[in-house]
């Protein structure tokens, strides 16, 4: 081996579990693969065979339709066998803890656990007692990192690079994985990333992730070359947080007028799925600079890349 | 019957320790003699068939008293057991503990207070033990308190939740001194505490956790401070973990009301930090809390804002533990490590030696009204021997206590009890031969 193979970057992570375990040349690496996937997502036969004989378990706690789906599409676009178990037909309702169903899931030998699961750290604690993958599809009000990974795919695709740009992230800071995951991903590639909403909604301490914390949505926009709104989870309102849908769209809703204090070419994003008239308002998310759907495309491309990187798909292979 | 005594007691000599006694005044090397259970005087010849051990470099204090643990019987005993708990308490250098009244049932009634003395009899450790402040520990209703210190209850507590209701706590503080008891106070203010799991900060931030702000402790506090200083009371505060906390006992110990209170080794050596990436072992309650946290603890600790250091031993099996972390139990056993890590205060130049025994034995036994706590001739021979050199690295295999719950596993410890001596008998000894 000479030194310029020894120099080659791997991708060395077993498991994703947060943006937090990233270095700058990981993600990097992630998106350009992510990146390289795409076009098969665009082909007639939009299978490659690349993990075939592997086994994908969904593992999945919480309610979700997308990221489930995602996670489901970019395994079979790779040609694995894929499984789902949600909450409602898993043990847990038996009363079998976790970390038992998840070693009954390993005796059949899977090679990936996308687990999402309302206990933060609960995909670090599945690491501790079984060798598969594991890769964290949400995890309590901790990461997101897939998702966080998409949104920066995707603010790529239309700025060309990350570095520099000032993201507004606007809603419920303090119960939104996504948003810890986006914070910790667009700092770490050069961009000033701002929050806004009302106090009740921001978690101390947030400077500690980079996170510069606004105290209006008009300063968090104001020269934004991007603009992001976090679903108001409705269901968490039996802790008083906010007094109402109605006033949290008048002061921290997304719309036309608010946008006039951001870039021209501004980009408006959503994790979905989308309240509208309350985080965002209607033609706000269907008009000019809304990426909203190229997101959800680019979630396939990027699980896809996490689950050939995983499966340690660097170390040769053809990939299609 | 005196005769039979006597033929069969023996004599101990605990030779050229270094004596450390501060209720009598005493720092000094010397010879300590024990018969029938008691401190006895020195005699100018040896006995025959005299036990001897020569204690060179060792400090001999009074026995060690934890004036808060959970022993679990009745009810949990696969988490610990009053035999046990009382071993694990020996080796940790205790000769007494009090027994909070978690248990299932709650220690509420004579009859339970008799089990778990009746237990105890058979322990490694003098048991005292705490009654309830409410019928089952349910927030409504005084428990019997006369009925209780009769059985031998020595103070009253909900320990492991607050009582929410003022007039119940008041009632209860009034009652109480009636009945030549006091109320220990679990401070926390539930309402800003509900579902937390660790201290509301950056690290609850970072993990995605929800946290427990530190006004969620001094709330309550400042309410048991104003219901003692109200009905003339004696209240005792319970695991204090904030400085905020901290600064309302003081404040309130200046203007004369009648408080004590107790922190523990976990909040005086660790922060929020040592919960890293969802360590279960780092989850109790109150939290863990911020370095500020953590320093103002010590200052109380050596300014006399603290009374006592008590471990809230609180044992729990993996079952507990190897959960979610929002799902986990709260709570870490402590007997085993209280020592050490209050002896690293020392070397610190936190305490001298003379406080360390005044916060671990003589005020437990003052605050719960109890013997112990001095060195004089005619005491109970309850004697811990430390040696506060000897390193040992704390692991798994060497726990006593049934469970395992500790953050300090893996940890290197300077200073431990090599011989604990019950009423004259060893209940514990790691001395070279």
């Amino acid at each position: 081996m000479d030194t310029d193979v020894k120099k080659k970057y791997h991708f060395r992570h077993k498991h994703i579990l947060e943006m937090a375990q990233f270095s700058v040349e990981d993600i990097l690496h992630v998106l350009a693969t992510a990146r390289s996937f795409k076009e098969i997502s665009a082909r007639p036969i939009k299978k490659v065979p690349t993990l075939r004989g592997k086994t994908i378990v969904n593992f999945f706690f919480e309610p979700s339709t997308r990221t489930r789906l995602s996670f489901e599409i970019a395994a079979k676009r790779m040609s694995a066998d894929t499984f789902n178990i949600s909450a409602s037909t898993s043990s847990a309702q038996k009363g079998e803890t976790l970390i038992d169903t998840a070693r009954n899931l390993q005796a059949m030998n899977p090679d990936v656990i996308i687990l999402r699961h309302p206990s933060s750290g609960a995909p670090q604690l599945l690491t501790r007692h079984i060798n598969a993958s594991i890769i964290n599809a949400g995890d309590g009000a901790h990461e997101h990192p897939s998702q966080g990974l998409l949104d920066l795919m995707t603010v790529m695709e239309h700025k060309g690079s990350i570095e520099g740009l000032t993201i507004a992230i606007i809603g419920d800071i303090a119960h939104s994985r996504v948003a810890h995951s986006d914070i910790i991903g667009f700092t770490k590639l050069g961009a000033q990333v701002r929050v806004a909403g009302p106090a009740t909604f921001i978690p101390p301490r947030l400077d500690m992730l980079g996170a510069q914390v606004c105290s209006s949505a008009a300063e968090a926009v104001v020269g934004a070359d991007v603009v992001m709104a976090l679903r108001i989870q409705q269901e968490r309102q039996h802790d008083p947080l906010i007094p109402s849908l109605r006033e949290y769209a008048r002061f921290y809703g997304v719309n036309r007028k608010l946008l006039q204090l951001a870039k021209k070419d501004v980009l408006i994003m959503h994790p979905g799925p989308i309240n509208r008239g309350v985080e965002m308002s209607p033609d706000v998310a269907d008009g000019p600079g809304a990426v909203i759907l190229d997101q959800v495309a680019n979630g396939v491309a990027i699980r896809m890349a996490l689950l050939y990187l995983v499966m340690g798909g660097d170390k040769g292979a053809a990939t299609t | 019957m005196t005769g039979i005594m006597t033929e069969m007691s023996e004599t101990i000599i605990l030779q050229n320790g270094r004596i450390i006694d501060p209720v009598n005044k005493v720092d000094a090397q010397g010879d300590l003699w024990l018969r029938d259970g008691r401190i006895v005087a020195p005699e100018s010849s040896v006995p025959e068939g005299a036990k001897q051990f020569d204690l060179q470099g060792k400090w001999v204090v009074p026995g060690l008293i934890d004036m808060h643990v959970h022993l679990r019987e009745p009810g949990q005993e696969y988490k610990e057991t009053i035999a046990s708990g009382t071993r694990a308490a020996a080796a940790g250098g205790f000769t007494a503990v009090a027994c909070m009244p978690n248990t299932n049932p709650v220690n509420d009634t004579a009859a339970v207070t008799r089990f778990i003395l009746e237990q105890a009899a058979k322990g490694s450790a003098r048991v005292y033990p705490v009654g309830a402040i409410s019928k089952g520990s349910g927030g409504t209703g005084l428990a019997e308190y006369g009925e209780l210190a009769v059985a031998g209850v020595v103070a009253l507590s909900d320990d492991g939740q607050p009582v929410v209701d003022s007039q119940l706590m008041r009632r209860a503080m009034e009652y109480a001194a009636s009945h030549g008891l006091f109320v220990i106070s679990h401070a926390e203010e539930l309402s800003l505490s509900r579902n937390g799991s660790m201290n509301e900060g950056q690290v609850s931030t970072r993990l995605g956790l929800r946290g427990i702000p530190w006004a969620a402790e001094s709330i309550m506090v400042y309410r048991e401070l104003a219901l003692a200083e109200l009905t003339g009371s004696h209240v005792h505060i319970a695991h204090v973990s904030t400085g905020a906390a901290t600064d309302l006992i003081r404040q309130a110990k200046k203007r004369g009301v009648r408080v004590t209170a107790e922190t523990t080794p976990h909040y005086f050596t660790l922060t929020e930090e040592a919960v890293g990436e969802y360590n279960t072992n780092a989850k109790m309650s109150p939290p863990l809390r911020t370095e500020e946290d953590r320093q103002a603890i010590r200052l109380g600790l050596q300014d006399g804002t603290f009374d006592a250091i008590a471990t809230d031993h609180a044992p729990h099996s993996v079952l507990e533990k190897q959960v979610e972390f929002d799902h986990a139990a709260n709570g870490i056993i402590g007997l085993e490590t209280s020592l050490s890590l209050t002896l690293a205060l020392v070397r610190a130049g936190v305490i001298h030696e003379g406080r360390l025994v005044e916060l671990m034995s003589s005020a437990p036994a003052r605050i719960l009204g109890v013997s112990g706590g001095t060195l004089a001739i005619g005491d109970v021979a309850d004697i811990t021997v430390i040696d506060p050199d000897r390193k040992f690295l704390f692991t798994e295999d060497r726990i006593v206590s049934l469970s395992r719950n500790t953050p300090f596993l893996g940890w290197q410890m300077q200073g431990k009890a090599v011989l604990t001596l019950l009423g004259g008998r060893i209940t514990y000894t790691d001395l070279p031969d």
